[in-house]
């Protein structure tokens, strides 16, 4: 049995390619603990190469749970490897990427031609929006080409990049970066709007520094107006436009 | 009998994980539960000096892990209770001595024999940090009310809950009533609100404590200290009991008689 094992390891394919963010390994088929030492061989064979990579992992139909992508990651880092990234088709390892902080997305290979066309569309209706149902708390990350919808708080230390609209459903004490390619007429919404920093395109709002505690808390949207980031309270906002 | 094992972590230092590791081990010791506390800072060990244990260490945890001890002979037993005992972290290694693993097969074997086994954790997010967290039941992450220190506290929250470990549970420790009533300090219910986590404790802010630890004899010991009331209470939210909270609104004149005598008082 261990024989076969062997063999069976051989036809493994590991691809490494070199990306404008490090390095992308894409991972075959197969048992994930096979697999998982594959790739932990051909680092270590070729480890002066790997030491100080940092990696993006593209591990296709494997479903992984924290512990196993903690375990992996703590092996890779005990190579020198970084891993800051799993690309994956299955929601629940894409879910596990995102706890454990890691890029679900790598940025597309031209980025110069993506800006460029998003900032020509006047309508970003039927774009996808990346939902994300949980709190997202101090060091975790969402980025995203579309818009990001998150039903829950945003606490201080989270951050949150879009390439449209943010909508929180909960409070924004955290930071985000909505049209962050460059889009103006994205917006961000929140039911409770007192967010570390706030950045639409380019430009970086300017917050109220102490946050009158007494005032009492509305549903507020940031959009750029003027040249400006302003706040508006959604309440007296028209519906429609 | 099966032990719980709490892993006592904060993020950011000098919150007082080793202060809440000690006193709630006594605390739970004096509840006649038999515990055995791990210092999981390995190169910077301090429980045993809180505990007062220090002159009494010859094996560590990495002795045991690397095989020249038995588990048993790692073990320092305090003579002042029944049942509670500390496991030494090495002071001449670093963390990465011990593997998470490690920290599991330890712990499953310390199991069978005591109710709680308590894990000290060093601050930080790196290999200590998880080496201490790997075999726990529980979390307890201990804050104070600043700034920085939820900050971390709610770092470390979201790396439980990624482990799989969470929900965590909460420990505010060093609330100073006068600066919050002055609107000078962050209040437990600032705290509570954001971290959202079920809260086990508030411990005042309490000189006793740092005189007590100084003298290696944990204040909850002492019976009349404040904090040493506080730590008690939190044993016995641990053990499943319902312990009302100080009503800090109602105790505010109380507080302030109390702090003026003390002012008045001694120094």
């Amino acid at each position: 049995m261990q024989d076969g094992k062997v063999v069976q390891d051989k036809k493994i394919s590991i691809k490494i390619k070199g990306i404008r963010d490090g390095l992308l390994i894409s991972l075959g088929e197969g048992d994930w603990s096979i697999v998982q030492a594959e790739l932990l061989r051909q680092i270590e064979e070729r480890s002066a190469f790997f030491q100080g990579a940092r990696v993006a992992l593209d591990v296709q139909n494997h479903i992984l749970h924290a512990a196993d992508m903690g375990i992996l990651r703590d092996k890779l880092s005990d190579c020198g490897v970084s891993l800051w990234a799993v690309l994956s088709d299955s929601p629940t390892t894409e879910r596990t990427s995102q706890m454990m902080g890691l890029a679900t997305r790598i940025s597309k290979p031209k980025p110069e031609r993506v800006i460029r066309s998003q900032s020509q569309s006047t309508s970003l209706s039927g774009d996808n929006a990346m939902l994300v149902k949980r709190t997202l708390r101090s060091g975790f990350k969402v980025s995203s080409e579309g818009h990001v919808v998150v039903i829950g708080d945003v606490n201080p230390g989270a951050e949150i990049s879009a390439g449209g609209n943010v909508v929180i459903w909960g409070r924004l004490r955290g930071s985000v970066h909505a049209g962050a390619n460059g889009d103006l007429k994205a917006v961000i919404c929140a039911l409770e709007m007192s967010p570390k920093q706030l950045r639409i395109g380019e430009k970086i709002g300017n917050l109220p520094l102490k946050p009158d505690k007494k005032k009492q808390v509305v549903p507020e949207i940031a959009m750029i107006q003027g040249g400006k980031i302003i706040f508006q309270e959604w309440k007296q906002r028209e519906r429609g436009k | 009998m099966t032990a719980t094992i709490i892993t006592i972590t904060s993020g950011k230092g000098g919150v007082g994980k080793t202060t809440t590791t000690a006193n709630v081990a006594i605390a739970l010791a004096e509840q006649g539960d038999k515990v055995v506390c791990i210092d999981g800072d390995i190169g910077l060990r301090n429980l045993d000096v809180v505990m007062g244990l220090e002159n009494r260490i010859v094996y560590d945890l990495v002795d045991v892990i690397e095989g020249r001890c038995r588990l048993r002979q790692a073990m320092i037993r305090d003579k002042r209770m029944n049942d509670l005992h500390l496991i030494p972290a090495a002071q001449t290694r670093d963390k990465s001595s011990v593997t998470p693993s490690d920290m599991v097969r330890l712990c499953d074997q310390l199991r069978d024999e005591f109710d709680w086994v308590l894990i000290d954790s060093p601050a930080g997010i790196e290999r200590g940090f998880r080496n201490s967290i790997a075999p726990a039941d529980m979390v307890l992450v201990v804050t104070n009310p600043e700034v920085s220190a939820v900050r971390d506290a709610d770092r470390i929250i979201g790396l439980v809950e990624a482990e799989e470990k969470g929900p965590a549970k909460l420990l505010i420790n060093r609330l100073n009533m006068d600066l919050v009533r002055r609107g000078d300090m962050l209040t437990a219910e600032d705290v509570v609100e954001l971290l959202a986590i079920e809260l086990v404790g508030i411990v005042p802010e309490d000189e006793s404590v740092v005189v007590s630890t100084n003298r290696g004899q944990p204040v909850v010991m002492e019976a009349e200290t404040k904090a040493g009331k506080a730590f008690r209470n939190v044993a016995l939210r641990l053990k499943g009991q319902e312990v009302p909270y100080i009503d800090l609104d109602e105790k505010k004149g109380f507080f302030q008689n109390l702090s003026n005598m003390l002012r008045s008082g001694g120094d």
